[in-house]
């Protein structure tokens, strides 16, 4: 068949097709409801494959091929496009699938525990018993500042430390910052995990080392009762960040039978899902630590039990919801 | 073929093929970006600063959100293409020819980060020079390439003259390279038109004005 006849004949169906597509474009822009028609989408689109590789192997002018093949990548496009419904999606995730990718990826989970908690645990003691060994990671004039961040008698004399337009301030900066280094934390993981291995000794260690400074110090209440509301979604959610930065240094030290690259992507896959919890954890936190726990006119006592509360309901939402229920 | 041509199946056993940007395009476009960014940065400061403290911690919120997702949004919602990308004409795409998605534009721009390292994207350009298909680090994480977007072509007009028949049977490749030349010959000068259209040789008998031959023959396989 010659070229002029085969356009003539299929002219009308690319015309169609090219039009519906761009119907379906621009309301997908405005809006879901497409009042058009568009059953017809389907069957044009596949004459359209067909037309493109009936007119490669005619040779048919390469003008007329990249025209069809334009459609058929627009087609392509639109066909086979993903539009999950994001609302159910995000409840599903929250009450099903993030515990059990959390539990599916233990090892992960296990190792940045070790390393994170391990970490802040082994200073927190360590200072205890050599309180010099926190010049090991802060200067001189920073123990200072954190001293008279916490010290009990500044509370005395200031009374309440912040005002509440102060805590939106802080909310803004705790989210900023918090989130910003799990972020980091979970991108070191490219580096061999040794990116990531860095962020969480690092925040490891010198966390625990202020915690174990300020407790020597006997600044229990106002430290501790600071900390206890936020601490579970805030410390858990850098070792989660942490967990998928090793599963992305993992996938490229060990691929096992799978190319890097292929174990890279997969890892990358599950890994983006689990920072999308830590991400949730670190706006939870921030929230706790700006209008929670600075609020110092509450009883530590009854700050010590929430905190508690919020670290047994989290983890026994990370290891508990969402199995598959007994027969 | 040394090109830039990705090539894809769709599950219709068609191949098509996608145009990768290279490395500047791609940078013109985050420089454009930047600018952008900045600009926001400096509404928002001017914006939310009668608001005091309250305005400030607003300020950082969306400094954040600027900071980490400003790609994403736009990736996501508006084609693939950021405003740098659509100044530059490239988006970003699945590597399987599928709009590109949250998971992998989360993926990609987190990424970031490490592509930037030690300073201005050393490791990402690093990655996009070692890599066939310009891929930075998270593009390769995501699996994601970055392409040019389709550029509107006018239909070409072929001279409207009589029908010539070539004096032997015409391989497809050539027929085909011929209805090519038709169709870019209004864009070149009639003598360089006339030049490539003597190349031909034994296809122009002689006496023939060369190129006006040629587009006769290019009338007749394309038929009416």
């Amino acid at each position: 068949m010659k070229q002029e006849t085969f356009n003539r004949k299929h002219e009308d169906d690319w015309q169609l097709l090219q039009e519906g597509l761009q119907a379906i474009d621009e309301s997908s822009a405005r809006a879901r409801s497409t009042k058009q028609d568009v059953s017809m989408l389907p069957r044009l689109y596949r004459n359209a494959c067909h037309h493109l590789s009936l007119s490669r192997s005619r040779a048919y002018s390469p003008r007329l091929i990249d025209r069809l093949s334009r459609l058929v990548m627009k087609g392509h496009q639109a066909l086979y496009t993903h539009r999950p419904n994001v609302w159910r999606g995000f409840v599903h995730f929250v009450t099903r699938d993030y515990p059990a990718l959390v539990r599916q990826q233990w090892q992960f989970v296990a190792a940045a525990s070790l390393l994170f908690f391990g970490s802040f645990l082994l200073m927190l003691l360590l200072v205890q018993l050599y309180p010099q060994m926190i010049y090991t990671v802060m200067d001189p004039w920073q123990v200072r500042s954190l001293e008279g961040m916490y010290s009990p008698e500044a509370h005395d004399r200031l009374g309440p430390s912040r005002d509440s337009e102060n805590d939106f301030l802080m909310f803004g900066y705790y989210i900023k910052n918090n989130t910003g280094i799990g972020f980091q934390t979970f991108a070191g993981g490219l580096a061999f995990g040794l990116g990531t291995l860095f962020f969480l000794l690092y925040n490891g260690l010198v966390i625990g080392s202020i915690a174990g400074h300020l407790t020597g110090l006997g600044y229990i209440e106002t430290f501790w009762g600071f900390v206890a509301g936020h601490s579970a979604p805030e410390l858990t959610a850098i070792m989660l960040s942490g967990a998928a930065g090793l599963m992305l240094g993992w996938a490229l030290i060990a691929p096992g039978n799978k190319s890097r690259l292929r174990a890279l992507q997969d890892a990358g896959e599950q890994a983006v899902r689990i920072i999308y919890g830590a991400a949730i954890l670190f706006f939870i936190a921030a929230f706790i630590e700006a209008f929670w726990s600075s609020m110092s006119w509450i009883e530590p006592t009854i700050k010590y039990v929430a905190g508690i509360i919020l670290w047994v309901m989290l983890w026994a939402y990370l290891l508990m919801t969402g199995r598959p229920r007994a027969l | 073929m040394l090109d830039t041509i990705h090539a894809i199946e769709t599950p219709e056993g068609v191949e098509l093929g996608l145009r990768l940007s290279g490395i500047p395009a791609r940078m013109l476009a985050w420089i454009i970006d930047s600018f952008i960014r900045l600009g926001l940065y400096i509404a928002l400061s001017v914006g939310l600063a009668w608001a005091d403290e309250f305005g400030l911690g607003l300020y950082l919120i969306l400094v954040f959100l600027v900071e980490w997702f400003y790609p994403v949004f736009f990736e996501v919602l508006s084609d693939g293409m950021t405003p740098g990308k659509r100044a530059l004409g490239i988006s970003v795409i699945h590597a399987n020819g599928t709009p590109v998605g949250w998971s992998a534009s989360i993926t990609r721009n987190l990424l970031r980060f490490i592509d930037f390292l030690p300073l201005f994207y050393v490791f990402g350009v690093a990655s996009m020079m070692l890599n066939r298909r310009f891929q930075r680090l998270g593009d390769l994480v995501a699996g994601t390439l970055v392409i040019y977007r389709e550029e509107k072509r006018t239909q070409p007009v072929i001279p409207d003259i009589p029908e010539i028949v070539p004096g032997f049977a015409l391989q497809p490749a050539e027929a085909q390279a011929i209805v090519n030349f038709a169709e870019r010959s209004g864009q070149i000068s009639s003598e360089r038109a006339d030049e490539l259209a003597a190349t031909t040789g034994e296809l122009i008998p002689a006496n023939h004005p060369p190129a006006r031959t040629l587009l006769g023959i290019a009338r007749w396989i394309l038929g009416n």
